[in-house]
């Protein structure tokens, strides 16, 4: 097992290093942001911008380099650097915004918040998914399994950002219903809220409730239909019948035998859940105010800001394979057949 | 197309006239209430897109003597907004932008990713190994990031085919799985063989062997590349990474309409996302029909 995980996990170096290259590469190709700068400039001094300040710019942004070269002292800091670049040496490169931004620093203050909800969000639509699946199979083509597939398809056209407003919104009009404040639509978090951790964690509680909900009903239609078909699979097989030939208790049949076969299916969709609560996340948090990495990278995309998109696709991506890590191994304790020696 | 159903066809034409492959699907899709009633609904707004421009008086654009505001009436039947646009107008415009976007991306990203996939499969080896590993590679990376990245830098003049490639150029790797997953069954089959030893070359077997023995794949994927297309472009546009205006979209209309949920002006909000569900949903339920009526494992009984 312990040598299993260590291979998956060195496994990923490969596939990141291939995914943050093709990122960089693109995102940069694209992207010019000292010439958006040197014209900003230009737009509030009415002068043109002189050479050597065009230079100082593009030096401290390494956009002097060639992208290979800017790359490998993203990835690596070796060479001749101003100290502020190189993931190994614990660096995240420079932000357009100038040295007042610290990606490090917004990154991991960011970062909790973000994976907070994500989380949440992952567990309860994994969990709403295989609640509807299982009701919707044991109940097969009866008006519950129906009303249940309907709701699954309006949900999986639900675009998650409609949702969100509508959310938001009717959030605020309960509020001002009940004349309290259940929902906190705006933010992560009271501003300013000092403590440790848990209390923290209560704090962002009012905060978390409506945009888990939202991320929860965007991503659990689609493993609800997978839980559906595999639960009616399962049901049909043979060891199922034998099982009540037996005589063993509905309940027991359902838990034992045909449940725990029946999540292995869903266990392949976990990983596909985290990315897309992930990309969720984007869009939810700029809804409802929150400041945590989606916005975060939201913000350098629209600036042009490579090295914090960067150091968003880096993140985002640890977390996937960390899921997908997470899901094999779930394979293993679901299904007694697979063995990882 | 070859006779996948053989043996069932061959038993029924003892009982009743014979059919071939695609009047039996086209049978079974009928016999699927909801999907035939997506079809319609589908085929209603693509017209109420594509053609109601020219039958209605208004255009997307903001005319000075449309009243700002107005609620939905006889005059404006969908309102009009804060600037003065008549919303049907917009709505048309919006929807047919949209479509655009979604129907380009569906068969731009058939076709890439069912080549893709067919040509992995179909080659195995250190071939497929180098191809699945950078399907891994593409599926790590954040799809909203690197779209919206893109999308982003092109500024302001952003139009529908920009977005539709580039939703095109990163959409496509779920259909290469599926078509992978289909080829590497397919390619130890007699027929393949059979192409093989009549000295067709590898393209030619992929191409006229193993691609159109994928399509029942093929086309339930591209019914829901429709539906992830337009739910990415919107989402897109929403954030203001998508297309601009002076252009609209239906993301573009919703992000305007902003609050306005449960206030007077709840129209802003409600029809564009309305319309967003309703091609999603019934293309997602055509899509269900056409895998079940494709599915040969099918009987012409539904159950």
């Amino acid at each position: 097992m312990v040598v299993f995980i260590i291979r998956r996990t060195l496994l990923m170096i490969p596939v990141l290093l291939g995914a943050t290259i093709l990122c960089f590469v693109l995102v940069d190709a694209v992207n010019d942001p000292v010439q958006d700068m040197v014209f900003e400039i230009q737009q509030s001094t009415g002068e043109p911008v002189p050479q050597s300040t065009v230079d100082a710019l593009e030096a401290s942004l390494y956009y002097d380099r060639s992208i290979p070269e800017r790359y490998w002292l993203w990835l690596t800091g070796i060479g001749d650097t101003n100290g502020d670049i190189g993931l190994l040496k614990g660096e995240w490169g420079p932000s357009i915004e100038g040295s007042a931004m610290d990606i490090g620093y917004e990154i991991s203050t960011r970062f909790w918040i973000t994976l907070r909800l994500v989380l949440f969000a992952t567990l309860a639509s994994i969990g709403l998914a295989i609640l509807s699946g299982v009701v919707s199979a044991v109940k097969q083509y009866s008006r519950t399994d129906y009303t249940l597939t309907f709701l699954g398809f309006l949900f999986l056209a639900m675009p998650v950002f409609w949702l969100g407003s509508l959310f938001k919104e009717g959030a605020v009009q309960l509020n001002k219903l009940l004349g309290s404040t259940i929902f906190q639509t705006y933010g992560s978090g009271s501003t300013g809220f000092q403590g440790n951790g848990w209390e923290v964690f209560l704090n962002s509680i009012p905060y978390l409730i409506v945009p888990t909900l939202v991320l929860m009903l965007g991503g659990y239609a689609a493993i609800s239909r997978y839980q559906r078909a595999s639960m009616l699979e399962v049901m049909n097989s043979d060891y199922v019948r034998l099982a009540r030939a037996k005589g063993v208790r509905n309940r027991t049949v359902m838990r034992r035998h045909a449940l725990r076969t029946a999540l292995i299916p869903v266990a392949t969709f976990a990983p596909l859940a985290l990315s897309g609560a992930m990309g969720g996340a984007m869009v939810t948090e700029s809804i409802f105010g929150w400041r945590g990495l989606g916005v975060y990278s939201l913000d350098a995309i629209r600036a042009g800001d490579t090295f914090v998109v960067m150091a968003y696709v880096l993140i985002s991506g640890l977390v996937v394979l960390v899921g997908v890590l997470i899901s094999d191994i779930l394979y293993g304790v679901l299904d007694p057949r697979i063995r990882y020696e | 197309m070859s006779n996948t159903a053989s043996p069932r066809l061959d038993a029924e034409a003892l009982t009743s006239k014979e059919r071939g492959q695609w009047e039996m699907v086209g049978r079974r899709f009928f016999r699927h209430r909801a999907a035939v009633v997506s079809l319609v609904i589908f085929l209603l707004i693509v017209l109420f897109a594509y053609l109601g421009p020219f039958l209605w008086k208004w255009d997307y654009k903001i005319h000075s003597e449309i009243p700002s505001w107005a609620a939905p009436s006889l005059e404006h039947p969908f309102g009009t907004d804060k600037a003065g646009r008549d919303m049907l107008g917009a709505m048309m415009q919006a929807t047919k932008q949209s479509l655009n976007v979604s129907l380009v991306v569906a068969i731009g990203s058939t076709v890439l990713g069912a080549l893709y996939g067919a040509v992995a499969g179909f080659y195995r080896g250190w071939v497929d190994s180098v191809m699945m590993r950078f399907l891994d590679i593409m599926f790590v990376i954040p799809f909203l990031v690197i779209t919206g990245a893109i999308a982003g830098a092109i500024d302001s003049s952003v139009r529908w085919y920009h977005m539709a490639f580039i939703l095109a150029i990163f959409g496509w790797t779920s259909i290469a799985r599926a078509v992978r997953a289909e080829v590497l069954s397919l390619r130890e089959k007699e027929f393949i063989e059979a192409a093989r030893s009549a000295g067709g070359s590898d393209w030619h077997i992929i191409v006229k062997h193993l691609i159109p023995n994928t399509m029942s794949v093929i086309i339930v994927s591209v019914t829901l590349q429709i539906a992830f297309a337009i739910l990415s472009e919107t989402t897109l546009s929403f954030l203001g990474l998508g297309i601009q205006s002076p252009d609209t979209s239906l993301g573009l209309l919703i992000e305007a309409a902003g609050a306005s949920a449960f206030n007077e002006h709840w129209y802003l909000f409600y029809i564009p996302g309305l319309m967003i569900i309703l091609i999603a949903l019934t293309i997602n339920f055509i899509g269900d029909g056409l895998r079940d009526a494709m599915d040969p494992r099918q009987t012409m009984v539904r159950r």
